[in-house]
């Protein structure tokens, strides 16, 4: 599911965090009102309700299909009925964390694109830049409308104690899931609406309304009427991820467009109306930066609009997110996250990332090289998991090919130790069972402030003592709660 | 020394059916700045209309505009004065937000091959120590690989291509000098702009020519196919990484087919450029 890479690690030797029950049994405060609602309900209830949700979302899956033109291009993501719980004074560090990284996120890549203040003061090697077809020369010297870069984040976080959160990866340039955590609300709240009033849960339903306000506040210059026109644009049918751009468009009021429903004409880009053509002032594109136009990028696209980056230069219309926000995905730059949140907003930053070895330093390298058995090692532009060894599950053939590779390439890779990620039970035939867990918060940003929907997308590992919470390789999802105070 | 140079350009382009669609990204407007001093300017169109201007990445002035659908003719004209003045060549320091490192990325026209890695043999030391005096030898030895010989080449051909065919024009000796500069771990890149040649006020084409940056002297003008660093003869117009990010106009344009298929006309392009020095009392060309 979208960028994220979701490779949690875990070391099965070592106690990992669960998020319901103390060591001792006892259940945490967190899922106190859920328990009791749980101990209340007749036995079997979970599993009833596990088969009423499965139908629920097939019922969907299927209108979801509606617009697929061939198989398997939708499909089922399994769903856990099992909440994940976090409490209001968790929820509120964890708020103060991703503020500050979001902040200091969209100065980074404002500096990128300016005077590169952050290299010029050696705080940032110029290699990670220089070769990195990540960053966008056609961004230099250009601030987007309100100076906001990131318009929707994606912090994927993951647990390993009461109060230790670390960031896994940042989705700066897409981050897409939103729509299930939606759905498992919505999902939730059909299969058991008395556990609502039971429990307070604070609302992730307003999402789409909040993302509405959050890019009608990003108008670009040339916008003069009452009220900002925004769309969304698709790729089309045949994207993986084309119901969530067709759900969003439809829950904000927004019009959905492909490429061949826009033109530059008036100054503007402009969308095909029953009414002639009318000027969008902001874009929600889900086109990558690469296909976004054919007379500045790659000229074989027919997926994005010839001149939109000449309308975007001109003041014309807002991108979201803005093109070239992906440099600050690549995980070297990851890596330099603590000092550019420090370097941005003068603060020690709150969340720390996962510690990471940067494989380009000749003592990182050989501590990783000693310990591949032990690591995680990732390449440093890939995502989806790709090209990546997981030590601790590979032979020892595995490990001495990928020794080479490191050694040829030492500047691709940087290597992860395996976390103690914390669990939460999922619903399974022998009753509740302890599974690993991220999540992804989403996170909004305007001129106006930085916005985040209490919640977000918990994935969840379903294999017993698994750490992938992919959803192509046996994940699901859970519903995120925050609780009210 | 200085001079004022009247400059006329247009070009034409005349299609055997209807404009369907078309977009035109225009870099044809000159700035003033450290060599020359723009006392008029004017960009005309026939048969299309403005959408957009803005300053590009390069700090290039650009124009879009969109092509008339149902128009079989365009016709879009630049033409102005500029003063010139010369400066042996120095183009002034680095600006802008794009880092220098940018100008030693390759781009598809100046992607470097053995071809590339050949003509720089033995310059390593040398570009390290001297780069103005290494860039000044690179002119010598582009002159040498690749001879001037209009017809040969067009404006997709790679710098690797040029070379190994050993002929090509001003842009194809500019994108090798670019290449081999960039091979030696020297910033450069490509110009666009206007020549004033003895004896040849109408001119084919506009011209190109190459920029090195060397520390403490800023960009540096070196004009492969003449053999000099550019004086009070030239007008810059638009800079780049290679002809592309520079080009007087790109674009993308579709046709539909003509009405009278039998009809044996062929989609045309026609250039007229004149460049003279102005009259003292000449006030716009």
């Amino acid at each position: 599911m979208g960028s994220g890479s979701g490779e949690l690690m875990t070391t099965p030797s070592l106690p990992c965090f669960d998020e319901m029950r103390e060591p001792d049994g006892t259940v945490r405060p967190a899922y106190a009102g859920y328990r009791a609602w749980l101990d209340a309900q007749a036995p079997g209830l979970l599993k009833r309700k596990g088969l009423e949700a499965e139908a629920f979302f097939r019922r969907t899956g299927i209108t979801f299909n509606v617009y697929g033109a061939t198989d398997g291009e939708e499909r089922l993501i399994p769903f856990d009925p099992v909440p994940r719980i976090i409490t209001a004074g968790q929820w509120r560090k964890l708020s103060r964390g991703i503020e500050q990284r979001v902040r200091a996120l969209n100065a980074f890549l404002h500096d990128l694109y300016h005077r590169q203040e952050i290299v010029r003061a050696g705080r940032l090697p110029e290699r990670l830049l220089q070769g990195n077809l990540a960053w966008l020369p056609q961004m230099a010297g250009f601030t987007p409308p309100g100076g906001v870069y990131t318009h929707i984040v994606g912090i994927d976080l993951v647990r390993t104690g009461e109060d230790e959160f670390l960031v896994l990866e940042d989705n700066a340039r897409t981050p897409s899931g939103v729509s299930y955590m939606l759905e498992n609300r919505e999902t939730m709240m059909a299969m058991f609406p008395e556990l609502f009033t039971r429990v307070r849960v604070r609302e992730v339903s307003d999402y789409p309304r909040r993302l509405a306000r959050s890019l009608a506040a990003c108008a670009p210059p040339a916008f003069t009427g009452d009220k900002p026109v925004v769309a969304v644009l698709t790729p089309g049918i045949y994207n993986s991820a084309y119901f969530e751009h067709a759900f969003l468009a439809d829950q904000m009021g927004a019009e959905l467009v492909e490429g061949s429903d826009l033109k530059v004409t008036g100054g503007r880009v402009a969308m095909r109306t029953t009414r002639g053509w009318q000027p969008v002032d902001v874009i929600y594109r889900r086109v990558d930066d690469d296909y976004l136009d054919p007379l500045t990028f790659n000229p074989d696209s027919a997926l994005g609009v010839a001149g939109i980056m000449d309308v975007y230069r001109a003041g014309g219309i807002t991108i979201a997110n803005a093109p070239g926000t992906g440099i600050a995905d690549d995980k070297a730059i990851y890596s330099f996250m603590p000092e550019i949140v420090e370097f941005y907003t003068g603060e020690p930053p709150i969340l720390p990332n996962v510690p990471t070895w940067r494989c380009s330093e000749p003592d990182a390298l050989a501590y990783v090289l000693d310990n591949l058995a032990e690591l995680v090692v990732k390449e440093v532009h890939g995502s989806g998991g790709y090209g990546m060894l997981i030590g601790p599950t590979s032979s020892r053939k595995e490990i001495a090919a990928f020794a080479a590779k490191l050694r040829a390439r030492p500047d691709n890779y940087i290597a992860q130790p395996t976390l103690s990620l914390s669990t939460v039970p999922i619903f399974t035939r022998a009753g509740l069972a302890p599974r690993h867990v991220d999540l992804r918060p989403f996170v909004l940003v305007s001129p106006n402030g930085i916005d985040i929907t209490p919640g977000g997308l918990t994935r969840v590992a379903l294999k017993k003592g698994s750490l992938v919470v992919n959803s192509s390789q046996g994940g699901g999802t859970k519903d995120s709660w925050v609780l009210d105070d | 020394m200085s001079l004022r140079l009247a400059i006329d350009h247009a070009t034409t382009y005349q299609f055997a059916g209807p404009i369907r669609r078309g977009l035109q990204r225009l870099r044809l407007t000159p700035l003033s700045g450290h060599a020359q001093r723009v006392i008029a300017w004017d960009v005309a169109f026939d048969g299309a209309t403005p959408e957009v201007a803005y300053t590009d990445e390069y700090g290039n002035q650009v124009a879009l505009v969109a092509l008339e659908p149902g128009a079989s003719s365009v016709t879009i004209r630049a033409h102005g004065v500029v003063e010139t003045r010369d400066e042996a060549g120095l183009a002034g320091r680095h600006s802008g937000y794009l880092p220098l490192w940018h100008y030693l990325r390759d781009t598809r026209l100046t992607t470097r091959g053995s071809g590339i890695a050949a003509l720089v043999t033995g310059l390593a030391d040398a570009a390290a120590q001297d780069p103005l005096a290494t860039l000044h030898s690179l002119t010598g030895r582009v002159r040498t690989a690749v001879a001037y010989a209009p017809g040969h080449t067009n404006s997709a051909t790679p710098a690797e291509t040029a070379l190994t065919a050993g002929r090509g024009v001003c842009q194809d000796q500019a994108h090798v000098f670019i290449a081999a500069a960039r091979a030696l771990n020297i910033p450069a890149r490509y110009v666009s702009g206007y020549l004033l040649i003895d004896g040849r006020e109408d001119q084919d084409a506009g011209h190109g020519w190459a920029e090195g940056y060397v520390e403490g002297l800023g960009w540096i003008g070196f004009d492969v196919a003449n053999a000099v660093c550019p004086n009070d003869r030239y007008v810059r117009v638009a800079i780049g990484r290679d002809y592309h990010d520079a080009a007087p106009i790109t674009g993308l344009i579709s046709t539909l087919p003509p009405a009278d298929e039998t009809a044996a006309v062929q989609d045309r392009l026609t250039i007229t450029l004149s460049v003279r020095v102005a009259a003292d009392d000449s006030p716009a060309g």
